[in-house]
């Protein structure tokens, strides 16, 4: 079946959403999704998103660019962040506007807290700067963008898992996928299709992502020719429910819980004495995976402690709600009297798919835009976050880049025609569909994805180094080459989740290999990207973007300047 | 241990009817349903249709009917039931099934659009140039209803749609009205009431409190649907009655 829209956005997270909200303005607008769409992993974002409102306390965009680019280790490309921060308070208001509804101080304005590695006059103390709806704070605006959409008439093609992207003269004019509940080829004929997949969590085994993260946009830009860049950037939140990854948010600490080893020891004033445990996320994780290796986990198991008990029943139900009932329903315990087992799980993508801030998607590391490609959100690398993204401004970035990405489109549109579709769009999805469906191969997408999981937290995780890299990228290889033999069981046209499921392996198999080899080239450590065989941080040598590409021969790895800014590297202390 | 599960299936290429299949899956105490429908599907029926994405209650993708009541399976752990019998695993009620445990939610979602109103406007009519001002007390009066996840269990549980009125809008699409209604922002509250006024709106409602009882998000649906009830019976006139009609 093939669908005419001007713009169609794959993936209907906020990003989507938003970009979507922002072009139906004055255009036929389609969002795509894996998922209905209020089932998008931006439901999970909890404890808020960033703007220097000032509502608690004096507050100004540079402080927060500061804490942003030294945050990202300087990684960060500077001119981005500045667009992210001055914009952020009037995207807070925009959102208000729109029926948002955040928390509120006692004077009735948007209610903010402490979030980490966000300070005041450049790293004195931390600063209350993120607005929040208590610990629902991705849903609370996923809501509202859904409803708006709905209003503005945008369509939405639920449960359709987008396969390729649909080019003609160098221009993309659309996107090929079928239907989940009928295995039936979907054609989306556009003059702008948009990126919002979100992440790749789902390659670790421990992840805060959902089922649904599976690096889709990844492997289609990839697909594309287009490279991916910094994708050895990997966030691990420090705070996941042990065993489970559940996300415990930075909320819990912003409002008074403390992280404690086996021992009893507030062990994060031994790492950064200023802001302790509100540090940014990728000395927090790395912290608490010392304490565990040095024999001070609780127990001489791999945890550490967060203990809330002094925020008091009442207040846990009124800051974090949701964590509180995680918790109650998943360990049994209740967070006011019992200490919650904690360790790091995946969390985040700093790299992805090059942008500019208009949400143009770069073809190459000069700057070339590709005609009718957008990205927005997790799946894009604008880049705003580096090395490592401080917590809140990942719900920022989706806002005010997914605004942008839509104004971006509603504009070039304009002057741009639909050009032909290519004849084979069905068909290179019912082939790919079929060779799977009618393989007889031996090997089982669920053996494949958990050796997956299994060498990519062992050996690419929170700690690296040259050898447990280069043993994950041997493995890496060695399962692409057993996916040539995978074979289903299930033949069904209709739900076929074991599909579905082979298709997401070869998308994470994908990430995973550029992540793994991006890794391998950067000899230093810089923000999530701990490398232990060069601990130090080399800002001669690797102070610049990593991109990498599949060609013919292998992946091929090159490198982008970082545009000088207003803030020189200086030594991360906290 | 090995826990027993009874899940219905049915397969439209083949079956002209629907059947239960008996799995056996060894698992934790402390475990998911979710968790062991992943087993089954994973290690001994791939064939096995289910929705699922965040498994931690807040994505909404994974409402069943597990021993005849309407709840998430990733917020359900094998201790919440009987486990030493079999956990009857159905897909959620209400909604036409597509395959085993997937229904078709094209009803529910077009309710929770049809609760909007069809002039597309921001929430407020003059947009300040900072936020509008909001007590903690205005804030509080719609708080519970931004728990919804939009899982469609109360549409399961609720003996009005399933035995009465399969039209009525439902518990979920009236709390995302009362969300709005009771915003101290909204400026179309009027607009929205009448959306609920029609037939088979709130008034349909006739408060059996399943929808309360099986809310995975504890939400008091049916309190929330009375106080929007009684705030249709409260607006005053707005004219005179011999110019209504």
């Amino acid at each position: 079946m093939i669908h005419e829209y001007d713009v169609v956005v794959i993936g209907g997270g906020i990003a989507g959403l938003y970009t979507a909200l922002t072009a139906s303005e004055d255009a036929r607008v389609a969002v795509i999704s894996k998922v209905h769409v209020t089932r998008s992993h931006s439901v999970a974002a909890q404890g808020g998103i960033a703007a220097s409102l000032g509502n608690e306390e004096e507050d100004h965009w540079e402080w927060h660019m500061y804490d942003t680019v030294k945050g990202s280790d300087y990684l960060a490309d500077q001119n981005a962040v500045e667009v992210l921060v001055q914009e952020a308070p009037n995207a807070i208001y925009t959102l208000e506007h729109m029926g948002v509804p955040f928390s509120r101080n006692a004077q009735g304005k948007i209610e903010q807290r402490r979030f980490g590695g966000h300070t005041r006059n450049f790293g004195e103390a931390p600063i209350k700067r993120a607005c929040y709806a208590s610990d629902r704070t991705g849903r609370a605006i996923m809501d509202t963008l859904y409803d708006r959409c709905l209003q503005k008439g945008v369509a939405f093609h639920d449960e359709v898992f987008i396969q390729h992207l649909l080019f003609a003269l160098n221009n993309c004019c659309g996107a090929a996928g079928y239907d989940l509940a009928t295995t039936e080829p979907q054609v989306f004929h556009a003059k702008a299709v948009v990126l919002a997949t979100g992440g790749c969590g789902k390659i670790y085994k421990t992840t805060s992502n959902g089922y649904a993260s599976t690096g889709d946009g990844f492997a289609l830009a990839l697909d594309a020719l287009l490279s991916l860049e910094d994708m050895e950037f990997v966030q691990f939140h420090p705070t996941g429910i042990y065993g489970l990854g559940i996300l415990i948010s930075e909320a819990a600490r912003a409002e008074g819980g403390i992280l404690r080893n086996g021992l009893g020891e507030r062990f994060m004033e031994r790492y950064a004495p200023t802001l302790k445990d509100l540090a940014p996320r990728d000395i927090v994780s790395r912290a608490i995976l010392q304490e565990i290796s040095e024999g001070r986990g609780v127990d001489g198991k791999e945890y550490v402690y967060l203990d809330l008990r002094e925020l008091g029943g009442e207040r846990l139900n009124q800051k974090l709600p949701e964590i509180t009932s995680f918790v109650k329903t998943y360990l049994g315990i209740d967070p006011g009297e019992t200490q919650i087992p904690v360790a790091p799980t995946c969390h985040y993508m700093m790299g992805g798919i090059p942008t500019d801030v208009g949400g143009h998607v770069l073809a190459d590391k000069a700057g070339t835009i590709l005609p009718g490609l957008y990205a927005a959100g997790e799946c894009a690398c604008v880049s705003v976050h580096g090395a490592n993204r401080l917590g809140c401004n990942s719900l920022i970035d989706l806002v005010v880049f997914g605004r942008r990405t839509g104004l971006s489109v509603l504009k070039e549109i304009k002057a741009r025609i639909l050009q032909p579709l290519p004849v084979q769009a069905e068909s290179i999805v019912l082939d790919k569909i079929n060779s799977l469906l009618e393989s007889h191969g031996t090997e089982r997408t669920v053996v494949l994805r958990e050796t997956l999981q299994c060498f990519m937290t062992g050996q690419c995780s929170v700690f690296r180094n040259g050898q447990s890299i280069e043993e994950a990228y041997r493995q890496v290889h060695q399962l692409k080459k057993r996916f040539l033999n995978v074979g289903l069981t299930n033949k069904s046209r209709v739900f076929n989740y074991e599909l579905q499921e082979a298709l997401e392996l070869n998308n994470m198999m994908r990430t995973a290999e550029i992540i793994v080899y991006s890794a391998l080239q950067r000899q230093e450590s810089r923000g999530a990207h701990f490398r232990s065989d060069f601990p130090e941080r080399n800002d001669e040598e690797w102070l610049k973007h990593t991109f990498v590409n599949e060609t013919p021969t292998g992946l091929k790895e090159s490198y982008k300047p970082l545009a000088p800014g207003r803030f020189a590297p200086e030594k991360r202390r906290y | 241990m090995k826990v027993t599960l009874k899940v219905y299936r049915f397969n439209p290429q083949t079956d002209k009817a629907p059947h239960y299949d008996v799995f056996s899956v060894e698992s934790e105490q402390n475990e998911r349903i979710l968790d062991c429908l992943n087993k089954i599907r994973w290690q001994q029926d791939p064939t096995l249709s289910f929705r699922m994405s965040c498994a931690h209650g807040i994505c909404g993708s994974d409402g069943l009917t597990i021993n005849s009541q309407s709840a998430l399976a990733c917020q359900k752990l094998v201790k919440d039931y009987d486990y030493t019998k079999e956990i009857l695993v159905e897909p959620l009620r209400y909604f036409c099934v597509v395959k085993d445990l997937i229904v078709d939610l094209k009803p529910f979602f077009e309710r929770i659009k049809s609760i909007n109103p069809q002039t597309a406007q921001n929430i407020a009519k003059v947009e300040p140039q900072k936020e509008r001002i909001q007590t903690i007390e205005e804030r509080s009066r719609f708080d519970d209803a931004l728990k919804c996840i939009l899982c469609g269990c109360c549409y399961g549980a609720c003996p009005v749609m399933t035995e009465q009125d399969e039209d009525f809008v439902g518990p979920a699409a009236v709390l995302r009205e009362q969300r709005y209604i009771f915003d101290s922002r909204t400026c179309d509250a009027e607009e929205r009431l009448k959306i609920l006024k029609k037939p088979h709106g709130v008034w349909a409602c006739k408060s059996y409190y399943m929808c309360t009882l099986v809310c995975p998000k504890n939400i008091k649906v049916t309190e929330a649907i009375l106080r929007t009830k009684k705030k249709i019976i409260q607006e005053p006139p707005k004219k005179p009655i011999a110019e209504e009609i």
